[in-house]
């Protein structure tokens, strides 16, 4: 009896696993490609000199808004929704500063003749669904119907910007507010008294444990040693949401943003 | 027998406490109460979802009554459901309560699916279907089943990855002596999407 209780928890515990296994695999199925830049051309749709006007627009509005905003063509959906790979591809990216999640993506898929505006959850007050909707009906489609790819996806742009700086000013105006957002005066000054602090604790430490030093300058190195440089918070995100903020710097990538599924799509 | 620990009984009790602390930490001690809270967090996303759709609806339905007044049936079927869908009250402890989660879970499929057939039926007008305000509240109403198909999909990895480790090593041991007060939680059936909208009589 005891054998067959066991038996039966063991099978439930396989199945469970075997499913659990199916969903984990269902859910990771989906490739996305690198984060080369701003503009990402999977699909090779754009020529150079299109991707670089691009390129430029895109850096520009990040230096204005602290928005990211990327363009990307995609070779294939995988079988899936565009809305559903739309999010998830902006999630992998982590397009958008943190903590903000000020990240919007415009994704053409052109084998599928789906074009998706993926917005990320800090511009969904400017750039609603409504607003997204109109721009891939009224400046995205038609001219994607007539097979003008690079002039569908650079009007969009243009339009996904003007939706987004309208209340730039209102942005800039709350990130003053935002005390985390700059290292002011106070933490510099909390800075160095903690370091003090942590100084004349390790001297402390540092003169009573003489005893046990093998050398002379076994103390002095002792007490250099573990004192470490204590960051706070508001430092590092803002350290990370900037690290694509330097435009022609070579590397550009997410700052950290998130998605949850706004945004509007349409096909041609 | 204690003297072959070597260590001096005064420290002993010290050590033994950083040692257990250490050691449940690396046990995952944590574990459940921190999955809890995400999964709950989840679920008020859901929760938002679901209401930022509610409150479209009555815009919708009188946008689509201008146009087409005749087509009363399936207006009166999505206010019946959207009505139907808010009287269930829901809160945090609604995931833990199986029939609690099914009735609210059906009432929300209840509503998608006469939400389906209202846009279905409204592809009948042209004269709607050109209206701004028509396409503004379609679009909205598309953003929004995306994201609450979003906010579900969210939600069900977090149980997921909650009552997982309830059931499993070591999680199962924190659950049988710790935390006997925490109940493994409901979860969405996944195939929404792929399942045809349930037929609603009234």
């Amino acid at each position: 009896m005891g054998r067959l209780c066991c038996l039966d928890f063991a099978r439930r515990g396989a199945i469970l696993g075997l499913l659990l296994s199916v969903v984990a695999f269902a859910a990771h199925a989906l490739t996305f490609p690198e984060l080369t830049g701003r503009v990402v051309d999977d699909a090779g749709i754009l020529d150079p000199a299109t991707k670089a006007g691009l390129e430029r627009k895109l850096a520009e509005f990040q230096t204005k808004t602290t928005g990211q905003l990327v363009v990307v063509t995609l070779k294939s959906l995988q079988g899936t929704s565009i809305e559903d790979y739309g999010y998830q591809l902006g999630r992998h990216w982590q397009i958008g500063q943190k903590e903000k999640n000020t990240g919007a993506l415009l994704i053409v898929a052109p084998n599928e003749r789906k074009v998706r505006i993926e917005v990320g959850y800090g511009f969904e007050g400017t750039l609603t669904d409504a607003v997204s909707k109109l721009i891939i009906e009224n400046s995205i489609i038609p001219r994607l119907r007539v097979n003008d790819l690079a002039g569908g996806i650079g009007r969009g742009v243009d339009d996904i910007i003007q939706a987004v700086s309208v209340d730039s000013e209102e942005w800039k105006a709350r990130a003053k507010q935002r005390p985390d957002d700059e290292p002011s005066l106070l933490d510099v000054l909390a800075l160095l008294f903690f370091l003090f602090i942590l100084f004349m604790i390790v001297r402390s430490v540092a003169s009573r444990g003489r005893g046990y030093a093998q050398t002379g300058a076994g103390p002095r190195r002792g007490s250099r040693g573990p004192i470490f440089i204590p960051i706070p918070g508001s430092w590092g995100s803002s350290g990370s949401s900037w690290s694509g903020g330097f435009p022609g710097g070579g590397g550009f990538s997410g700052g950290g943003g998130s998605f949850g599924g706004g945004g509007a799509s349409g096909s041609w | 027998m204690s003297h072959t620990l070597c260590v001096p009984r005064r420290t002993r009790i010290p050590l033994f406490t950083v040692l257990a602390g250490l050691l449940l930490s690396g046990c995952g001690v944590n574990n459940i109460p921190t999955y809890d809270e995400s999964a709950k967090a989840k679920w008020s996303d859901v929760q938002n979802q679901y209401q930022r759709r509610a409150d479209l609806i009555p815009n919708l339905v009188e946008t689509v009554k201008g146009y087409a007044a005749q087509e009363r049936e399936v207006l009166t079927q999505v206010t019946e459901a959207r009505a139907k869908a808010s009287q269930i009250k829901v809160d945090a402890s609604t995931v833990t309560d199986p029939a609690k989660f099914k009735e609210y879970q059906d009432a929300q499929n209840a509503l998608t699916g006469a939400l389906g057939r209202l846009l279905v039926t409204v592809e009948r007008y042209p004269d709607l279907k050109s209206n701004q305000n028509f396409l503004a509240l379609q679009s909205q109403l598309e953003g929004s089943e995306n994201r609450i198909s979003v906010a579900r999909r969210d939600y069900i990895d977090s149980v997921r990855a909650y009552n997982t480790e309830l059931k499993t090593f070591p999680g199962v041991i924190w659950a049988s002596t710790l935390y006997r007060s925490y109940k493994p939680m409901e979860t969405f059936t996944v195939a929404e999407d792929v399942t045809k909208p349930p037929t609603v009589k009234f």
